[in-house]
């Protein structure tokens, strides 16, 4: 069970939390305009990394709000939160 | 004679209270202080139960929460608990326990042929047995399920209250023994919060059993100055009778605080267990050894225990198990126990199986006359119920062979010791690694993972004087790095009257079967797993630890192997010739003893098992009989029974009274969500399947929702109440659903956009009125003008209605001409009242879901969710003319044109009419061509909704069939459960008022 730190709230017990799947895909601008192929990795495809995994969450019982965590699938270890919008940070900024 | 065993001074027990207690249906008397099992062996009883397997008799093996074998079933009635170990159980004025596992009593088991047909049931012999033929497993099965298990469970309710809590602090101690109670005096000193919990009724661990000094002083009393130090302390807290169960992540620990089992008397403000959820910023381990039994013929006899377990019963409850004892040693440490035994009048012999044996112990075993057998083994033990002879006989080491003379002693007590194993549970648990010690022949802590420490014999350490000092060290350490001002460091000095280091553990391995001859060398002792089936699981080829625990059960059980994990292990590695650190070890799983459903369920039961949310007009159905149904955790009347009537009369009564005059539905379970912000129009625009850039101020809109898969995914009415301002609706089961949907977009994909989302859901309640005279009656109540021409369908109006500030909404689920009145949630009921009390004249009727869902069936209106499962697009649903072609982008659109949402055969929505003019289908049932005499049948769809209608006076069902819409009218089958087989035509979905003209009156 982690703790995980809420960027608009500070630290709080994971079961004020639920987790919303891999960050970072962006919806297609135009939708209309992509191949078959390319909409089907959009909506069906996510990455299971032994390692390093960047996912969304929400503070559900809390600010309601949604961010980005960094965590470490090996180890369980949350290495960073951030705001969504806030660039994804690289191996290197941790 | 009562307490024959009992010495005649010395223990930690109140001789001045006495304590009646029932054992299998005898009455008994013990002391305070006493446990089950102390009071038991005082009052020479060894025979406490049958194992699970072989159904031997079994008597107590040790003094504390590993007992595998004195497991009985406490209490009686609805307060009944099985698997209770006798050596945890504090004695109370009144308590009742029993043997489990035996029948007809412990005495005289029937179940105990197994022992003697035991050549017939090896490892696996579930699994040999019962695979042919297969088809026979669940026959089997039902018999194999009514003998497994111990125990029985209560079949009554749980009168008592379990309580959860949760709590924070610096620093949690598990293990109040001197190497906790050191560290936690040094942290609490410094001044860190500190929980300090340990699973006794008395803190000071194995040391209240032995002579020793701190510091030169005697060892008791110091352990109480301690104590009494840490009670005084605000930032210190303690919690006995604690046992801490798991440990997860992010030093997350979970505890169970026995709070009240041990009274005679059951409290009805304080709860009978309490369950701790605790996170500390750190975690220190103190949780000690439990002492590990030897592997020779026939070991599990009733009068055979662990050295340490005689010690305690000895000096803790002032109990002698027994008059002619023999130790089995392998270790120096155990001698204390012997010569404890031998001064309080116990004639002892010692086996010890090592050659050489520390001169200063050979010599007082000479001067206190005990008989020493050295580098000997016990080869065999005799006592049915009781053990009462062994024999003896020296070991050829190098051969690992029997030699010599055989002797035959007579005893009536056996204490064992092969060493120490760390309480290494909660540490793996914690993901913690272990490696195997050469010297102490068992596992020990190597790589912490998590933010905790590890102190004392809990470490492998078993040197007094070091886990003193390394103890209170590590709790000013913590206490550093938290960044507390430490107090002052202290030099200790600890002195044990035989101090384990003197002396390694020498391995004591059973080597192959001859070195002693008799039946069955014991391992694991409440799985009845021998020496010989972990031979044989290794040449059955199952070689992996974790394979042999589960071909021949070892380490399972409510012990989880405390006592018998490291013995299977090495015997694994003496059969495979190879280290024990490559044999491994199985993984550890919370719970660390077994724990009840009710902690864990703490008040979430009953009435607070689930949130139940019930409108502000709720009261009034109550007391007017309805019935309710739950959607999601709303309570909904379901409908409204009058004298006698059955649901299909009151849903009859209450659809025709719709249909043909007035009724009255309380719809605020209905999702609410107040949508405003510049961007609204663009933000619904891409919610909603069609376009909403028109919508007028003051006007209502249906809309769909689908998601980026093009499925369905809710649908309701959203009305324009201002330029930027909008009033959503949304089914009531999906309400929570769609407000995280819209704020996931708005916060993940279009940050830009300003938009704000509030669910105003209990703001409002919702009174439905619907049928031919709601106009006319709602009029008289309200200062808005209702008439067509001035409100028409899909409008919206704010007035007056009963006096009370109201939203009117002109839209309809039921096809009639409807009103949706919301008004604030506190005038809900007064409002409710005042319709009912003016609706008299129409024969105003409140109605429930039943009917709500009859009147739309009617009209082909979909409920998502019922009629769809998330897998239908709104060309499946023939609601084309919802989804705009005009509009560049809406979320699911793409989706529309995957070739899967494009296919030709998909299932469509339509009506269905039974041929019979009178068979209701089931919803749910399967629709095929022709219905053959058994599956398979070519399957065309299922029905979604059926019901009988009313108005019409014949059943109708709405359904999901291939093709459906180029099927209209022809002929299906809908084979039932019981074998019939309906025919129905596919019709169109909307069966009364087709033209739509009733609710444009």
């Amino acid at each position: 069970m982690f703790v995980i730190n809420c960027p608009y709230c500070g630290e709080r017990d994971q079961t004020e939390f639920s987790c919303h799947g891999e960050a970072h895909i962006a919806r297609p601008d135009n939708p209309a305009e992509v191949c078959d192929e390319e909409w089907g990795e959009y909506l069906f495809f996510r990455n299971n990394p032994k390692g390093i995994h960047f996912e969304r969450w929400t503070h559900d019982h809390g600010c309601r709000r949604w961010f980005n965590v960094m965590r470490d699938t090996v180890s369980d270890k949350i290495i960073k939160t951030y705001k969504m919008g806030d660039q994804k940070p690289g191996v290197t900024d941790v | 004679m009562s307490n024959q065993n009992r010495t005649m001074y010395g223990g930690r027990i109140d001789r001045g209270k006495v304590i009646n207690f029932v054992f299998n249906g005898k009455k008994y008397k013990g002391f305070h202080g006493d446990t089950l099992a102390s009071a038991l062996l005082a009052n020479d009883v060894h025979l406490v139960g049958r194992s699970f397997k072989y159904h031997r008799a079994r008597g107590i093996l040790t003094a504390g929460s590993e007992e595998p074998n004195a497991i009985v079933q406490l209490g009686l009635g609805a307060r009944t608990e099985p698997n209770m170990r006798a050596t945890e159980i504090e004695l109370y004025e009144g308590l009742e326990a029993a043997s489990q596992n035996c029948w007809p009593s412990v005495n005289y088991d029937i179940g105990s042929l197994n022992n003697v047909l035991s050549s017939i049931f090896p490892a696996g012999f579930y699994y040999k047995t019962f695979k042919w033929p297969p088809s026979l497993w669940l026959f089997y099965e039902h018999f194999i399920r009514k003998a497994a298990g111990l125990g029985h469970s209560p079949t009554a309710k749980n009168p008592d209250r379990y309580e959860q809590k949760f709590y924070y602090c610096d620093l949690t101690i598990v293990g109040g023994g001197i190497s906790g109670l050191l560290s936690a005096l040094a942290a609490g000193r410094s001044g860190c919060s500190v929980l300090l919990i340990d699973e006794n009724p008395e803190l000071g661990g194995y040391l209240l059993d032995y002579n020793f000094s701190i510091n030169e002083k005697d060892g008791i009393k110091y352990i109480k100055n301690i104590v009494d130090e840490l009670y005084s302390m605000d930032n210190v807290r303690i919690l006995k009778r604690t046992t801490a169960m798991g440990y997860y992540d992010y030093n997350y620990l979970t505890a169970l605080e026995k709070v009240t089992n041990h009274c005679d008397q059951l409290s009805k403000t304080i709860p009978r267990e309490r369950y701790w959820r605790v996170r500390s910023k750190k975690i220190v381990l103190a949780q000690g050894a439990f002492e590990r039994p030897l592997v020779f013929a026939d070991n599990d006899r009733p009068g055979i225990m662990m050295a340490s377990a005689g010690k305690k019963y000895l000096s803790r409850y002032g109990v002698l198990p027994g008059k002619s004892v023999v130790l089995f040693t392998n270790n120096d440490h155990a001698y204390q126990t012997a010569f404890e035994f031998n001064d309080k009048g116990a004639k002892l012999s010692v086996v010890d199986t090592r050659d050489n044996i520390d001169s200063r112990i050979q010599k007082k075993c000479e001067d206190f006359g005990i008989k020493l057998y050295s580098s000997s083994s016990i080869i065999s033990t005799n006592g049915n119920k009781k053990v009462n002879q062994i024999e003896v006989q020296k070991v050829d080491r190098k051969q690992n062979e029997l030699s010599g003379e055989c002797i035959t002693l007579d005893t009536d007590c056996i204490l064992m010791s092969g060493g120490w194993n760390p309480a290494v549970q909660l540490f793996s648990q914690s993901r913690g690694k272990l490696r195997y010690d050469n010297v102490l022949n068992t596992f020990v802590p190597d790589k912490l993972i998590q933010d905790q420490i590890i102190i004392g014999c809990n470490n492998g350490c078993f040197d007094l004087s070091k886990n003193l000092n390394h103890s209170y060290q590590e709790g000013l350490n913590a206490a550093k790095d938290l960044n507390y001002e430490i107090a002052d460091s202290i030099n200790w000095t600890g002195e044990e009257e035989i101090s384990f280091i003197e002396s390694s553990v020498e391995p004591y391995m059973l080597g192959k079967k001859k070195v002693t001859k008799g039946s069955k060398h014991f391992i694991d002792f409440q799985n009845d797993v021998t020496a010989a089936d972990i031979f044989l699981a290794q040449r059955e080829g199952y070689i992996s630890v974790e394979h042999t625990k589960r071909y021949t059960t070892t380490g399972m059980g409510t012990d989880q192997g405390k006592t018998s994990n490291v013995n299977a292990l090495a015997l694994m590695s003496h059969i495979h010739d190879k280290p024990v650190d490559e044999i491994g070890h199985t993984t550890f799983r919370p719970p660390f003893s077994p724990q009840t459903f009710g902690a864990i369920a703490g008040r979430s039961v009953d009435h607070l098992f689930d949130p139940e949310r019930r409108t502000s007009i709720h009261k009034w159905h109550e007391e007017n009989k309805a019935v309710f149904e739950d959607v999601g955790q709303w309570k909904r009347p379901y409908y409204f029974p009058k004298k006698k009537e059955n649901i299909h009369d009151a849903v009859k009564r209450e659809c025709l009274a719709v249909r043909n005059s007035l009724g009255i539905l309380d719809a605020s379970t209905l999702g609410k969500i107040d949508l405003r912000g510049p961007d609204t129009t663009k933000f619904l625009n891409m919610i909603y399947t069609n376009a909403w850039s028109k919508l007028e101020i003051g006007s209502c809109r249906y809309g769909l929702m689908c998601n980026e898969h093009g499925m369905i995914f809710d649908d309701g009415v959203t009305t324009r109440l201002g330029e930027d301002h909008y009033h959503m609706t949304t089914t009531t089961g999906g309400a929570a659903r769609v407000m995280s949907w819209l704020e996931e977009f708005l916060q993940t994909e279009w940050l830009d956009m300003e938009v704000f989302c509030t669910s105003v859901t209990e703001q409002w309640t919702v009174l439905s009125i619907s049928g031919p005279n709601s106009r006319k009656f709602l009029q008289e109540l309200t200062d808005i003008d209702l008439s067509k021409e001035n409100f028409p369908f899909m409008k919206f109006r704010e007035g007056k209605v009963c006096g009370i500030d109201s939203r009117v909404f002109r839209i309809s689920f039921t096809g009639e001409l409807s009103f949706e009145v919301n008004v604030p949630s506190r005038y809900g009921r007064f409002v409710w009242e005042q319709f009912m009390q003016q609706g008299k004249k129409y024969n105003i009727t409140p109605y429930g879901t039943e009917t709500m869902h009859v009147l739309r069936a009617e009209k082909g209106f979909i409920i998502v969710g019922q009629d769809t499962d998330g897998s239908v697009t709104p060309m499946d649903m023939n609601m084309d003319w919802i989804v705009s072609k005009k509009k560049q982008d809406f979320l699911g659109k793409r989706s529309f044109t995957r070739p899967d949402t494009m296919r030709s055969d998909r299932k469509k929505f339509v009506g269905l009419l039974v041929n019979d003019k009178k068979t209701v289908l089931p919803e749910g049932s399967h629709i095929v061509e022709k219905a053959l005499k058994q599956p398979p049948m070519k399957m065309l769809g299922h029905v979604t909704s059926s019901y009988y209608s009313p108005i019409l006076d014949h059943p109708i069902a709405l359904a999901m069939v291939k093709n459906g819409t180029n099927r209209l009218g022809e002929k299906v089958e809908i084979p039932l459960m019981n074998g019939k087989v309906i025919e129905a035509t596919i019709a169109d979905t909307v069966f009364y008022d087709k033209e739509g003209n009733k609710n444009n009156e």
